[in-house]
């Protein structure tokens, strides 16, 4: 197990101290990480996303993230809910991250009333405005400029905040990342761009799609830190670094060396362009939840007993937020015409057929 | 007292920038060159870098920026060089700018303006000469507008620039020069023209022409013309695209029972053809006639001095149709 171990140990209790609670309906064991808990929290909410989806109770595309939890987590323990975060469409985890409760994320993922999103923005729209969470983008790579564009709010508010904008290896060879990339680091610009390399886009392997899969490497003129992506502590340290130095040198790339285990989307078993060697045997040696229950063994922070606990909590808490949210109703149909605008100055708009159905927009 | 649209835009920008720290400047040459066709003239001096914001050659990227600082809560106005190079960008205007508000169920606002010039300027060949008042305006989540005089270029960007939603707001480069008559209310800085509302510019009880930008001008020479054949032609300068006026226009051609719409832009699913579609269910039972629709020919812009006055429609070409519908016997062209 040490193996494993590239964090200083004594990182591990400030931590548990400093971690703020994704869920409050779920209060961690004695002794037990906040790591721990919340990592399991996304596995089994995505895990549990998987059986609804089957279950069709969630629709379209829904893409999870079990596997890269420790990207998710780490992050959040080492900036405030004052920096910002902006993401793709793999968000879920990222906006329990930020505050977001079990409940706003199924009833979003099921399309009712209780979503974050009230049902209108689905798997790849996740939002958390009050908590800095610009979502849940649709559009490969557009994320990263609008962090950019984030970051420019931030430092012309002067405010000593950053942003962080998360991209795939996919949309790692984007044009607009490199546009956008460059006018940060003329304008210095607080962001730090965090590419989630799980090797795969969609189902191209990184060194099919890049002459140069070193994407912390690609910023040429900015600065970039490969880190472990299935340690949530060396993510943690990464995170805090970057956070310090884009606030004074402008932006840097961090490249979070992670790993899916579902397929890319629900249509993709995931099997056909790697092999179930592969996946497992990365489940085996660099799962970033054993990890951890590791070195809290290790270390005697909780017993293996007590993190059963933890589990048996969190999967009940799981269930308990899907009953919940399926309780919720679907979207009233006045929804239909709300928030097109934000002012809608009187615009009448239409449905199908205009002569039965048409609203005028406040 | 007369200024240019120019100076209408200047003005409207340098107003709201003083009024709102929030708001800034950002594009191609906006700073230190004072704007290509010097829109942002002395707002360099005046605000300094930070709020004028000169940007790479980088549409896609800047944009992007423009609307993620618009998320934040800034008030970015983010000039294109021409709308043709927003193309680069389209993704950021309707899928970041224009549904973010929907998907996030009213979490983020976007309050951005898009502004530059649209449409054809003169000599400039199809790359340069592209009108996208109609595909911007077939969006929801967008807003539209498309000022014709100094008025409206100031009243309008006022608007838009307090406006909380995304607004593309089309320039003419051929008329960034044109002087106008302003009233001294709409040189006073609170002046505001609401979104939404068309203006009737000249009265007519014959026939309905409907026109937005440079356009309304060639109407207007038209509706002289026209006057001296008897023809009392009416002018609506639409100003605002989407959400386009049906009152304005559907009461109009209520009173005038003959329409006809013009734009610069492609005809083929463009804005005459929303207006077509507006009478046709509002007030099909007033029309003595078919609706005329007159538009920039079904072709990219040539360079060739003839054929691209071909390609657009010319203050002729609206004469005709407009005695056309008034049974009005005219020479085939």
């Amino acid at each position: 197990t040490r193996r494993y171990l590239r964090s200083k140990p004594p990182s591990l209790s400030q931590d548990i101290r400093s971690t703020p609670l994704p869920d409050p309906s779920i209060r961690p064991r004695r002794n037990s990480s906040p790591f721990f808990r919340d990592m399991s929290i996304m596995r089994r909410m995505e895990i549990a996303a998987d059986s609804l989806y089957k279950a069709k109770l969630i629709r379209g595309f829904c893409h999870l993230y079990d596997g890269q939890e420790a990207v998710a987590v780490g992050m959040e323990a080492a900036i405030t809910k004052r920096d910002a975060i902006i993401t793709a469409y793999r968000d879920h985890c990222i906006f329990l991250g930020r505050g977001g409760t079990l409940v706003e994320a199924f009833a979003e993922l099921m399309g009712r009333r209780a979503g974050c999103s009230k049902g209108k923005g689905g798997s790849m729209h996740f939002y958390k405005k009050d908590a800095e969470f610009y979502g849940g983008h649709g559009i490969v790579g557009a994320q990263v400029p609008l962090g950019c564009g984030i970051a420019f709010a931030q430092k012309y508010s002067k405010e000593d905040t950053v942003t962080f904008a998360m991209y795939g290896d996919g949309a790692a060879n984007q044009g607009q990342l490199f546009e956008a990339l460059n006018m940060s680091a003329l304008w210095d610009l607080p962001v730090i761009l965090v590419c989630e390399n799980n090797h795969y886009g969609m189902g191209t392997a990184e060194w099919r799609a890049a002459k140069s899969p070193a994407y912390y490497k690609r910023g040429d003129y900015v600065p970039g830190l490969k880190v472990d992506g299935m340690d949530t502590l060396a993510v943690k340290q990464a995170c805090k670094f970057a956070k310090e130095y884009v606030l004074k040198n402008g932006p840097m790339i961090l490249e979070m060396d992670t790993y899916r285990y579902h397929g890319h989307s629900m249509s993709d078993p995931g099997s056909t362009y790697r092999s179930r060697d592969e996946i497992s045997g990365i489940r085996q040696e660099r799962d970033p939840i054993e990890r951890v229950r590791k070195l809290i063994l290790y270390h005697e922070l909780a017993t293996a007993a007590e993190l059963k606990d933890t589990e048996k909590e969190v999967r009940k808490g799981v269930d308990d937020a899907i009953a919940q949210a399926k309780e919720s109703p679907m979207p009233d149909p006045s929804e239909l015409f709300a928030n097109v605008y934000s002012k809608g100055l009187g615009t009448v708009a239409f449905g199908a057929d205009r002569k039965v159905l048409k609203a005028t927009l406040p | 007292k007369e200024i240019t649209v120019r100076d209408a835009l200047n003005s409207a920008l340098d107003e709201e920038m003083a009024a709102d720290p929030k708001v800034f400047l950002m594009g191609e040459e906006v700073g230190e060159y004072q704007g290509a066709y010097k829109i942002s003239r002395g707002l360099l001096e005046k605000y300094g870098p930070d709020r004028i914001r000169d940007t790479p050659i980088t549409e896609a990227g800047f944009t992007g920026i423009g609307v993620g600082a618009a998320y934040y809560g800034l008030k970015p106005v983010v000039e294109f060089m021409t709308f043709n190079f927003a193309m680069q960008a389209i993704d950021h205007i309707i899928n970041s700018a224009a549904k973010s508000n929907y998907m996030s169920a009213g979490q983020i606002t976007v309050p951005i303006v898009f502004r530059g010039p649209n449409g054809a300027a003169a000599g400039v060949a199809a790359q340069h000469s592209h009108c996208f008042a109609a595909w911007y305006a077939s969006c929801p989540g967008l807003k539209v507008l498309a000022p014709y005089s100094s008025e409206d270029a100031r009243g309008l960007l006022k608007a838009a620039i307090r406006d909380p939603d995304p607004v593309v707001f089309l320039e003419n480069e051929l008329l960034y020069g044109e002087s106008f008559p302003v009233s001294a209310d709409a040189l006073d800085s609170n002046f505001c023209l609401p979104i939404g509302k068309a203006k009737i510019e000249r009265e007519g009880k014959n026939v309905t022409i409907t026109a937005f930008s440079k356009m309304v001008g060639y109407a207007l020479e038209a509706a002289e013309i026209l006057s001296k054949d008897g023809i009392s032609a009416e002018v609506i300068n639409l100003r605002s695209i989407r959400p386009l006026d049906r009152d304005a226009i559907t009461s109009s051609v209520k009173k005038t029972s003959r329409l006809v719409t013009v734009e610069e832009g492609f005809p083929q699913h463009g804005i005459g053809a929303e207006i077509c579609t507006v009478v046709n269910e509002e007030c099909f039972d007033y029309l003595d006639a078919p609706v005329e629709r007159i538009a920039g020919a079904d072709v990219p812009m040539a360079y060739a001095a003839n054929l691209e006055r071909m390609s657009v429609p010319q203050v002729d070409d609206i004469v005709r149709a407009a005695k056309r519908a008034c049974y009005r016997s005219v020479p085939v062209a």
